[in-house]
């Protein structure tokens, strides 16, 4: 596995950046009582973009996210959400940014087309009812009690919710955990209009595969301390020098038995790392290359993407965080 | 990203939405109170514990206690103790315990997070939470007073003055539900709220009278909301006789305080 050090913040450079940060942290200190949850933290994010924050479990990231959302006052530093302070100017914020919690959020006994029709009914400026029963793909759950609904479905919904008011930030909590992969198209679907049309989102995520797909930005957390930071392609590109690998994601499943028996490889070299995402433990010769491209013609599943060379945002990942907690 | 709409003449097209808006304007105050007003007191009436709490013991006790006559009462008739006494019951089982025990689970179901990052805001939110109680309350006073007139009661005296004993007994109980709502974790609020409730109906003044008690318990018994909510609407709906000094001081007392300790110790989450 490649080994990546630590390093400053990789500069962004694209249109929306010239525009200046939607959200801005500054040296932010989050503590409670004595333990301190957030440690100096710095970073900006951008309209148009999707910033991933990752990082294990305690590494400060809810805290983060919880601050930038108001919730959190920090003892140091400064945090601007839309150039307002959220914990002081919640009244200003409210209507333009979206909040997608990972769990619950929604009364048990609330049907979709209750909590949908109760939230438009808050913003002055929102998507109809029945337009985020749709968006969400609710219609034939949409008078089912919150209680009765499936993980994806309740995700879904949340995910909905969130975007009511059309905000210009929409921070989203684990948007894809529990949700069937048809969900998740339909929820990746929502995220790239969404950044299309020029919101700011913060994805805070455990599933790597997940954020690499969606972020053009990531945040890597660790004991309340920035790790890592840049654009997902340079972030990639830097842990990516001299591996042995292929990526290749589809718009279809493959059978990895005969995607393995095109390459000329064994099924153990091909691995399913999400629906539709596929690792290939080989250098990506011309010939290898063209055996996948004519392997999809012959099978008419277009490619979604395909790289050589590239590790993994969770290869990156866990080399980071697995060199923090050594040195630790 | 699309969505079907379907015009005035039934044809469906395919509409782009607009996702990202740039107004940023929350809706007026009176939309958003009403709306979650509506929604407070739909999710009250739909919860099966709460009709049982509001509606279900305070009919039971009524008819019973009316029927077998069992407790000792202050009047010829007990029926003519038991209305009022029953009524203030209902009050403190819609305002105080149900209410404070709604918004426990809400706070463990993060619906009060989700809801404090929305433009409804703190004011919008308590208000509907206090409308929808007092519109639940009309809704157990109108079915108590007719299972009451059906009992025999036969209410005199000053309604006028019996609305203002129930609006401020609805505000020191609400503020006591929502204050241990929100210092306590939704299943200890849950004990404690049904504890202090069957606490405050045996010392309430509502089916057993306080001039029954030991002195120093009648005492302690008349610097709590519930006897002075009781002996207030008991002076206005069956006496002629004003409502006792007491009870006034002891239910504007109480009116204060507990929704400011409510409002301090509130939290979203």
């Amino acid at each position: 596995m490649t080994r990546i050090k630590a390093q400053a913040p990789i500069s962004s450079s694209e249109e929306d950046v010239d525009n200046g940060p939607v959200v801005s942290c500054k040296d932010a200190v989050i503590t409670y009582g004595v333990t301190t949850a957030v440690d100096g933290l710095s970073f900006d994010a951008f309209a148009g973009r999707v910033l991933a924050i990752l990082g294990p479990n305690g590494a400060g990231k809810t805290s983060t996210v919880e601050a930038l959302e108001g919730y959190r006052i920090p003892s140091h530093g400064s945090i601007r959400v839309l150039g307002y302070d959220p914990a002081k100017n919640s009244k200003a914020l409210s209507a333009r940014i979206g909040v997608m919690l990972q769990d619950g959020g929604i009364h048990p006994m609330m049907s979709p087309i209750e909590a949908t029709r109760l939230f438009t009914k808050y913003y002055g400026d929102s998507l109809s009812s029945d337009e985020i029963i749709q968006l969400a793909g609710l219609e034939d759950v949409a008078k089912r009690p919150y209680k009765k609904l499936s993980g994806g479905e309740k995700q879904r919904l949340s995910l909905g919710l969130a975007l009511t008011g059309r905000p210009e930030v929409v921070f989203l909590d684990e948007p894809t955990a529990g949700v069937d992969p048809q969900g998740r198209l339909g929820i990746r679907e929502i995220i790239t209009r969404l950044k299309e049309q020029g919101a700011c989102i913060i994805l805070t995520t455990h599933e790597l595969p997940e954020a690499e797909r969606l972020a053009d930005e990531v945040l890597i957390l660790n004991k309340g301390k920035n790790i890592m930071q840049g654009s997902m392609h340079e972030l990639l590109s830097l842990g990516s020098k001299g591996t042995n690998t292929i990526r290749l994601r589809t718009t279809l499943p493959l059978d990895m038995t005969l995607l393995a028996k095109a390459v000329g490889l064994d099924l153990s070299e091909v691995a399913e790392e999400l629906p539709g995402s596929y690792l290939i433990k080989a250098t990506g010769t011309p010939e290898r290359i063209v055996a996948i491209t004519t392997f999809l013609a012959s099978m008419n599943i277009a490619i979604d993407s395909l790289t050589s060379g590239m590790v993994s945002l969770e290869e990156i990942y866990l080399s980071l965080i697995g060199g923090e907690a050594n040195d630790g | 990203m699309t969505v079907s709409h379907t015009s005035s003449d039934g044809h469906s097209r395919q509409v782009e939405l607009e996702l990202v808006g740039h107004s940023g304007i929350a809706a007026p105050f009176t939309r958003r109170l009403a709306a979650q007003t509506k929604m407070e007191a739909s999710m009250t009436l739909k919860r099966g514990e709460s009709l049982l709490l509001t509606l279900g013991i305070p009919i039971v006790l009524l008819v019973f206690f009316a029927e077998v006559h069992i407790l000792p009462a202050s009047t010829k008739k007990p029926i003519d103790f038991l209305s009022p006494g029953i009524l203030a019951l209902a009050v403190m089982s819609t305002s105080m315990v149900s209410l404070g025990i709604a918004t426990g689970f809400e706070r463990s179901y993060n619906v009060l997070k989700r809801l404090g990052t929305t433009p409804l805001g703190r004011p919008a939110l308590i208000a509907s939470k206090i409308a929808a109680v007092l519109l639940v309350e009309i809704v157990q006073a109108v079915i108590l007073v007719l299972v009451a007139l059906a009992l025999g009661w036969k209410p005199s005296g000053n309604a006028g003055e019996a609305v203002i004993v129930i609006i401020l007994g609805t505000a020191s109980f609400s503020g006591i539900g929502l204050f241990l709502a929100g210092t306590l974790k939704a299943e200890v609020n849950l004990a404690v709220a049904n504890g202090l409730y069957l606490l405050l109906l045996l010392m309430g003044n509502m089916i057993i009278p306080v001039s029954k008690f030991p002195s120093w318990m009648a005492t302690l018994a008349k610097a709590l909301p519930a006897a002075a909510l009781s002996t207030g609407l008991f002076h206005s709906l069956n006496h002629s006789s004003p409502v006792p000094a007491w009870a006034w001081l002891v239910l504007i007392a109480w009116t204060i305080a507990a929704p400011v300790a409510a409002a301090i110790s509130w939290r979203w989450e």
